[in-house]
């Protein structure tokens, strides 16, 4: 790399490109806006859903889970743990923590009132309808 | 050392590696977790640890770049740092801020954390990598603010290379897209869409930056090869960065409800991601091959070349191995995931840290390069560390593939809690090259405390 090709070549072609991809992304961006309400599943982002990101997020279930394949990976996928598990089931898991079994990994007791399991229920079941292109290849995430 | 505010640097490097102790620490707690579920249970529970493990390693690279800026500016500008005085009240704020937010994780259940500081005003907690307090997240915006002044007004007055534009191009995106981490919608897709912007486009965006002109610059010192042609590969490599990796941020959008035209775009751009990694590799080794002078910190000089090399391994090859769609369907959040995530963090940032630490401590000391016995020392952590980290990596990648095979591809998928019991020989494994990293680790602090003959000062 020398003869011609100069540092200020260099430069510029750095300047343009970045500007240029830079420009790009933001165009897939704003499409990208456009299409969604036809995917994220917007039309039940109600107000318990809502209430429900909130308790996840406040008991960080993300530091031990994937969700949506995003997160940590040293318990369930939870993204599509609604129809893998139904509602009744969550509540009780949730409520029945920690297992307590000798040397398996365990989930923590949250204290979560019957409302509030409500709200996670309703937002892991919203999670479970966006249209996540066909993933997790199964049922079992 | 050239510059008497250059000082400042060093109480950034010490916290750095005070830091990346305790960052380890926590890691090999996890690891046991992975493999004794009731470890610490419920005094430390995992997702604590993780926490802990995770923002403790941002954090200790934040405070190894701003050290790095600190020590690189005033002398790429030749001038004295517009405030010294500030740089290390910073450095205070910083560090108490930062502590305080570790105890509050392990103190406080995190949801009363997120009660009392104010998560109600804006709910930014509970995301992966941004699970600080908005108060911290507040004290981060407003530290990196007056960092980025100072060393703006340091550069603004004095010689304006490409190395330091390029650093500061860098360190001012980092700080620019850590503001989408206020930004949390309701609508989950939105919500993941934006936070990859903080973390994507950090990583495979402009920290590349910083990482590229820090190494353009030891490679400079190390050398003495011709500024014209470091700086010129520097742009190069930057080019390369910022055209594959801004698309590249698609290969998050595969599988997160955002449109399917995504998997396109993302494993094209993504699938050259490898090349700026690729070039770093063959620029360090270049340059050294070029070398004009033999420089007497020989440390430092494999430091450079070991970021090279594995952050080409853990960015790229490892990267590659996972990003084209039809691949992601499959490892999409395994062990494949974390071995990418470790090599990768450590190859690139956490090795180019260790690299300016490296080649500024012995100057910020008063010496050209440290003693023999002191390099050798120094030599034998970076290979202990290393090496256990390609270790590391292997196993989770051997677990992740076993994982895929039984949890992902299998006609008769396994439930996710049966595969993890199938893989724990791996874990194990892992947690053994953890522990020899420890002992690198540890070798690497003992190094400084190495005394013996010292080179003299030469520039
Ligand atoms: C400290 C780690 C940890 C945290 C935090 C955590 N979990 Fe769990 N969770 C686990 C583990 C481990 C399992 C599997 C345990 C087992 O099978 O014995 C699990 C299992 C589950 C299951 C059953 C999945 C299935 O398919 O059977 C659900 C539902 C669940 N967790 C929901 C949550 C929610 C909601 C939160 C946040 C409020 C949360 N978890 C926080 C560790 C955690
Ligand atoms: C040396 C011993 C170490 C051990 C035992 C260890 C262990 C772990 C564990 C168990 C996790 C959580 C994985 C999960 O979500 O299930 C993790 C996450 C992580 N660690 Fe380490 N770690 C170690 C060192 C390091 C080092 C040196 C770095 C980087 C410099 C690092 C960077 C990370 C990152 C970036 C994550 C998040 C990964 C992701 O989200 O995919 N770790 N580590
Ligand atoms: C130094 C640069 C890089 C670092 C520090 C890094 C780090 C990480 C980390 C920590 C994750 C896990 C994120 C999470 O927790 O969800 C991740 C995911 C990923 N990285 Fe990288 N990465 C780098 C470069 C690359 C490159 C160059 C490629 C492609 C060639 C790549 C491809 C991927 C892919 C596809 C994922 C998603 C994995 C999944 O679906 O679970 N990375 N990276
Ligand atoms: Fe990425």
């Amino acid at each position: 790399m020398s003869g011609t090709f100069t540092k200020s070549m260099a430069r510029n072609i750095f300047y343009g490109g970045s500007m240029f991809f830079v420009l790009l992304f933001l165009a897939l961006t704003f499409d990208t806006m456009k299409v969604l309400p036809q995917r994220d599943n917007r039309a039940n982002l109600t107000q318990a859903v809502i209430n429900g990101k909130k308790i996840w997020e406040t008991r960080n279930c993300i530091g031990c889970h994937t969700l949506l394949g995003e997160g940590a990976y040293f318990a369930p996928e939870l993204g599509n743990v609604y129809t893998r598990r139904g509602p009744d089931f969550i509540k009780a898991w949730i409520m029945g923590q920690p297992t307590g079994t000798p040397g398996r990994r365990q989930m923590p007791q949250f204290n979560l009132t019957p409302q509030e399991l409500d709200d996670l229920v309703a937002f892991l079941k919203y999670s479970s309808e966006i249209n996540s292109a066909k993933w997790p290849p199964n049922i079992e995430g | 050392m050239q510059y008497k505010s250059q000082a400042v640097a060093k109480p950034y490097f010490i916290a750095a590696i005070g830091l990346f102790v305790g960052q380890i620490l926590f890691g090999l707690i996890m690891g046991l977790q992975y493999v004794v579920g009731d470890f610490l249970f419920p005094a430390i529970p995992f997702n604590v640890a993780r926490m802990v493990h995770t923002n403790l390693l941002i954090v200790w690279l934040l405070f190894g770049f701003m050290g790095a800026a600190y020590y690189l500016v005033p002398e790429e500008t030749e001038t004295e740092l517009w405030s010294p005085k500030l740089a290390l009240a910073l450095f205070w704020i910083f560090l108490v801020a930062g502590a305080l937010t570790i105890v509050g994780y392990l103190s406080l259940p995190y949801a009363k954390l997120a009660e009392l500081t104010g998560n109600d005003l804006l709910a930014t907690m509970g995301r992966e990598f941004l699970e600080q307090p908005l108060i911290t997240k507040i004290g981060i915006v407003i530290v990196a603010l007056a960092f980025l002044f100072n060393i703006t007004m340091t550069t603004l007055k004095g010689r304006k290379t490409s190395i330091v534009l390029v650093l500061l191009l860098g360190l001012w995106g980092l700080a620019v897209m850590f503001l989408f981490s206020f930004y949390n919608p309701h609508n989950l897709v939105l919500d993941k869409f934006y936070w990859w912007w903080v973390v994507h486009l950090w990583v495979e965006g402009v920290w590349e930056l910083i990482l590229g002109a820090l190494l353009a610059f030891v490679l400079i010192k190390v050398t003495g090869v011709d500024r014209e042609v470091i700086e010129k590969w520097l742009y190069v490599i930057i080019t390369l960065t910022l055209i594959t990796g801004i698309i590249g941020t698609g290969h998050h959008y595969f599988w997160i409800g955002t449109p399917e035209y995504w998997q396109w775009w993302g494993s094209i751009f993504s699938a050259l991601e490898p090349i700026p990694f690729f070039a770093m590799t063959i620029f360090a080794f270049n340059m050294v091959n070029r070398r004009r002078r033999d420089h007497p910190n020989r440390a430092a000089t494999l430091w450079a070349l070991g970021t090279g090399v594995m952050a080409f391994l853990g960015a790229g090859v490892w990267g590659f191995l996972h990003t084209l769609a039809p691949v992601n369907y499959y490892t999409h959040g395994t062990q494949i995931t974390a071995a990418h995530g470790h090599m990768s963090f450590y190859g690139a940032y956490a090795m180019v840290v260790l690299c300016i630490i490296s080649y500024a401590m012995p100057v910020l000391r008063g010496r050209a390069a440290n003693s023999n016995k002191a390099q050798v020392m120094e030599m034998w952590s970076f290979w202990l560390m290393t090496v256990s980290m390609v270790f590391i990596t292997l196993f989770l990648t051997a677990a992740g593939v076993l994982q895929v095979w039984l949890q992902r591809y299998s006609q008769t998928p396994m439930p996710f809690m049966e595969a993890q019991d199938q893989i724990s020989l791996f874990y194990w494994l892992r947690e053994g090259a953890g522990v020899i990293f420890l002992i690198g680790l540890v070798v690497y602090i003992g190094s400084f405390f190495v005394k013996g003959e010292s080179k003299a000062q030469t520039t």
